[in-house]
């Protein structure tokens, strides 16, 4: 059973798990009370075009490059999904929608291309097997800026969720904390695409956040807990994904899925057959 | 003191000209149709919308944008209920323009909290979601943030909006008993019949002030034909 603990590409492999694991989980937080999953779900897709016109601008592939490459393609997208909803009776979420599976067919067409820098798969769905040792830093680099500027403004993010408005008031920079979390966002991101890939990178960055939802009305718990569901289960999956052999990166994603159902249908409080009970 | 305030939405004056003055201790109800600016006139104060003309005096000086010594207490139908905050949460919110970014949270802050929730009689309820609350545990949760907040000036917009018979009274008492110990209670209200036993000040709103001063001087039948008959000013003029 201990097996995999004794191979140098597991041992990373499960370090990259806690570390990325535990920062979207923590980040997840945000998403679930901003309510912006499927936003999430749009600039995750368009992370893949960003990221290989990077590659093709610049030759090389380099955490800076992917970086800039996502952020890039999120702006054009988000900003462009607004301009189009003013300027016609279009709405957002429709624009949004044509706008980035748009952008991620580009960059499924650019990356024929590209195919030195591995194929369309490992893009698509990530391989956490295949972490390399300043991947691992990137993610403990990432992770702790993210963790750094939750804690720090974490006062003001929350009222700017809650209230924005009062926060406004209040002599919060609202304009300013809305970038701090889009920012955070497409780090998080960044590093999820090595555990998870592009495509399932929205289960790691919603999953978590909206399983303690169900579980806790405390919000410290919602950021605290979702960063434990996120390590401990991406751990859970990669022990999976290497008994039963599937891949680890749907491996991560099916147990994060697992564990949410879990809590819809069981949580003390707010699960649905505790509601059914004790509505008979 | 409000002088000469002012307020737009684009092109369109949403409200002009009102200028009051009052004091700690009473309760001063904006009435008028629905439209007629209330809500707006409660977040210009609160600091939540800009205001285009006029200044805002509180203690002697004006008011920038913001003094923690304000709280605005928002509809109902403006809360997200499902946010997953406790009631705790919620009024521990009230300490943060003390706390700022950095400051800890010290014994002195739950002390504050414990004090407001005790005040407000929720402390049984300081563990519950904000959405397992009755309408006016609700009210009461978010008075406790603003009394938390140290607040004397509470900006309440319809606060007595969808309460049954038992909660109106019962809140009723309650901001006669902060008024009575000093605080200054500016509420939206649209219900005429209760208004002179709830409010000891009125003013008399159609996107410009038609009356301020005790609330049964101000409520004649005449008057409240004037206001709610009245047409909004055109932006053009």
């Amino acid at each position: 059973m201990l097996d995999p603990f004794q191979d140098p590409f597991f041992q990373r492999a499960l370090l990259a798990g806690l570390l990325i694991g535990f920062t979207n989980g923590f980040f997840s937080g945000f998403v679930v009370l901003r309510r912006t999953a499927l936003s999430v779900s749009a600039l995750s897709h368009t992370m893949l075009p960003g990221i290989a016109l990077g590659i093709l601008i610049t030759g090389t592939l380099t955490q800076v490059n992917a970086f800039i490459g996502a952020l890039t393609a999120a702006l054009f997208v988000g900003l462009g999904s607004v301009v189009v909803s003013r300027s016609s009776r279009v709405s957002q979420g429709t624009a949004l929608a044509i706008l980035y599976t748009t952008a991620f067919a580009l960059g499924v067409a650019v990356l024929q291309y590209l195919r030195s820098y591995g194929d369309l798969s490992h893009w698509l769905f990530g391989d956490i097997r295949l972490v390399s040792s300043s991947d691992l830093w990137l993610a403990f680099v990432i992770g702790s800026i993210i963790l750094l500027a939750s804690c720090v403004f974490f006062r003001p993010l929350l009222l700017t969720l809650f209230e924005s408005s009062v926060a406004a008031a209040q002599g919060v920079n609202v304009r300013a904390m809305n970038y701090l979390l889009f920012g955070m966002l497409i780090l998080a991101l960044v590093t999820s695409l090595q555990a998870v890939g592009c495509v399932l990178s929205v289960g790691l960055l919603v999953a978590p956040g909206a399983t303690l939802s169900l579980l806790t009305n405390r919000t410290s718990l919602l950021f605290w807990g979702g960063g434990l569901v996120g390590a401990l289960g991406s751990v859970l999956a990669l022990l999976l994904a290497y008994w039963i052999d599937i891949p680890a990166g749907p491996a991560i994603v099916i147990v994060l899925g697992t564990l949410f159902l879990l809590a819809f249908l069981l949580s003390p409080k707010y699960g649905l057959l505790t509601r059914i009970r004790s509505s008979s | 003191m409000i002088n000469d305030v002012g307020v737009s939405y684009g092109r369109v004056p949403a409200l002009q000209d009102i200028s009051l003055a009052t004091s700690c201790g009473n309760r001063v109800a904006l009435i008028g149709p629905n439209g007629a600016g209330k809500s707006t006139l409660l977040k210009a104060i609160a600091g939540l919308v800009p205001r285009q003309t006029g200044t805002i005096q509180w203690r002697g000086s004006a008011v920038k944008r913001w003094s923690h010594e304000f709280a605005y207490l928002p509809q109902r139908e403006e809360v997200d209920w499902d946010f997953p905050i406790t009631v705790r949460g919620l009024v521990e919110m009230g300490r943060f323009p003390h706390l700022g970014l950095w400051k800890r949270y010290s014994s002195g802050d739950d002390d504050a909290v414990e004090r407001a929730l005790q005040t407000l009689g929720i402390t049984d309820l300081h563990d519950r979601q904000i959405c397992e609350l009755s309408g006016g545990q609700q009210q009461r949760a978010f008075l406790a943030r603003a009394l938390a907040q140290e607040a004397h000036v509470l900006l309440l917009d319809e606060p007595f909006t969808g309460l049954d018979l038992n909660a109106s009274e019962s809140l009723a008492r309650l901001l006669a008993s902060l008024s009575e110990e000093g605080r200054l209670i500016l509420a939206s209200h649209h219900d005429l019949e209760s208004a002179p036993q709830l409010f000891n000040e009125c003013l008399l709103l159609n996107h410009t002030q038609l009356d301020f001063g005790p609330t049964t001087q101000v409520l004649t039948p005449q008057s409240i034909t004037r206001a709610f008959t009245s047409d909004r000013p055109d932006p053009d003029n």
